[in-house]
């Protein structure tokens, strides 16, 4: 017997899995990774095959943004400069700041 | 306490120069430049670091001139240094122009000899390739009046962090084939030869979340704990920080270019921009260390730019 507040409970459950499964759609529009105290933000973006993602950096260090395995790396990005790359493959890319090696992300491309 | 934290950050506020450092009895030792004792026998060598050439942005829009400041200072010491070393981040982005420019102010200082090690900065567009056609070697040791100096290079084939889960600490590194030479160029040293390491990157650890120390830095303590005075100079964290561990001191100069804050008082390292004009050259520096045969310490005097 499906009572009114369980029914509630269970559209709220499926209503949220639907914004779950949305947010885990890849971004639309601007792929962008913010580069600031010394850290990738977003550290973890997901992406569809074919996008682009630009990395911009707002610290007064300069940082790159070089993936692990070489596949692709930014020169030297001073405050306001911008790096874009695009992604044809589905696949997890991780990067780290050469300069900085502490500083890591990664984009999924799905 | 209050007050020596006081003194302490007032100490790491010098900012610009370069750092003089005396040897006296092969252990390193802090004093104020003008009370230096005169020396009777022995030398001094100048530490610089750190001069970013290239960087152009609050706090300091013109680091040639500080850098050239720093030379003259140099060169205005009673005693004439015997080298000068260059603990890296002698540019900012590593390009050819760059290294040029620092390679021709670097040439006005009055000493017979100047020993670069690279900094991350200069290696990390090129894996040093411009450095090298500069700069030649890569680790090396050399001996000054029965002094034993080694040049160790910690900014190489740097890995990439644990940020998500890729590994690697984001410190500075070394690398089996250095730690190897390391290991081999020690060994047939009498425990009583002072040793005088200078790097980049501290050897020691400033702070893990900044990736302010070197991955085996415990190894490379482990090859010279048997000597009875060892000397490590470092830079890149652009301010002058020590600590003493047994018979190992660790010193670490200011840069001629900017400061960065002192681990874990601001979210991230980098410069600090918000520097009055008129109090910059305070907190830069040179380390002038000077060296006297079995009398005591090496002195090492911290001296800012202004």
């Amino acid at each position: 017997m499906l009572t009114k507040r369980n029914f509630l409970l269970a559209f709220t459950l499926i209503l949220a899995g639907v914004v779950l499964a949305v947010s885990q759609q890849p971004a639309a529009g601007t792929n962008e990774v913010v580069i600031q105290n010394f850290a990738f933000e977003p550290a973890t973006l997901t992406v569809k095959v074919g996008a682009k993602v630009t990395w911009v950096n707002r610290d007064d260090e300069p940082h790159t943004a070089t993936a692990t395995d070489k596949r692709f790396s930014s020169k030297a990005l001073e405050n306001g400069d911008r790096f874009t790359t695009e992604f044809n493959q589905p696949g997890i890319y991780k990067y780290y700041c050469a300069m900085h090696p502490k500083m890591t992300g990664q984009i999924i491309v799905k | 306490m209050e007050q020596d934290r006081r003194n302490f950050l007032k100490c790491m506020a010098w900012a610009g120069t370069g750092l003089v450092w005396a040897m006296n009895g092969g252990v390193l030792s802090s004093h104020e430049l003008l009370a230096a004792p005169k020396r009777k026998s022995g030398f001094n060598f100048v530490q610089i670091s750190d001069s970013h050439i290239g960087f152009n942005r609050d706090p300091n829009h013109d680091v040639s001139k500080t850098l050239q400041e720093a030379i003259d200072k140099i060169n205005a010491l009673d005693e004439r240094p015997a080298f000068v070393l260059h603990t890296g981040d002698i540019t900012h982005l590593a390009t050819a122009e760059q290294f040029d420019t620092a390679a021709q102010i670097m040439k006005s200082a009055k000493a017979d000899q100047v020993y670069y090690v690279p900094g991350e900065h200069d290696v990390f567009t090129d894996d040093g390739k411009l450095y090298f056609e500069r700069f030649g070697q890569k680790w090396r040791s050399f001996d000054y009046n029965g002094v034993h100096f080694i040049g160790l290079i910690n900014v190489l084939n740097l890995k990439q962090g644990s940020g998500t889960g890729l590994g690697g600490s984001g410190l500075g590194q070394l690398g089996q084939e250095q730690l190897a030479w390391l290991q081999k160029d020690v060994k047939g040293l009498s425990s009583s030869t002072p040793i005088v390491v200078f790097a980049h990157i501290p050897l020691w650890t400033i702070s893990l979340d900044w990736g302010w120390g070197t991955e085996e830095s415990e190894q490379v303590l482990s090859y010279l704990k048997r000597f009875g005075s060892v000397s490590v100079l470092n830079g890149h964290v652009h301010q002058v920080l020590q600590k003493v561990e047994g018979n190992v001191t660790f010193h670490t100069a200011r840069s001629t270019a900017y400061p960065q804050p002192a681990p874990g008082t601001a979210p991230a390292p980098g410069p600090i921009k918000d520097v009055a004009a008129d109090k910059l050259r305070s907190t830069l520096g040179v380390t002038d260390v000077s060296y006297m045969a079995k009398v005591g310490p090496l002195a090492v005097v911290d001296e800012a730019l202004g």
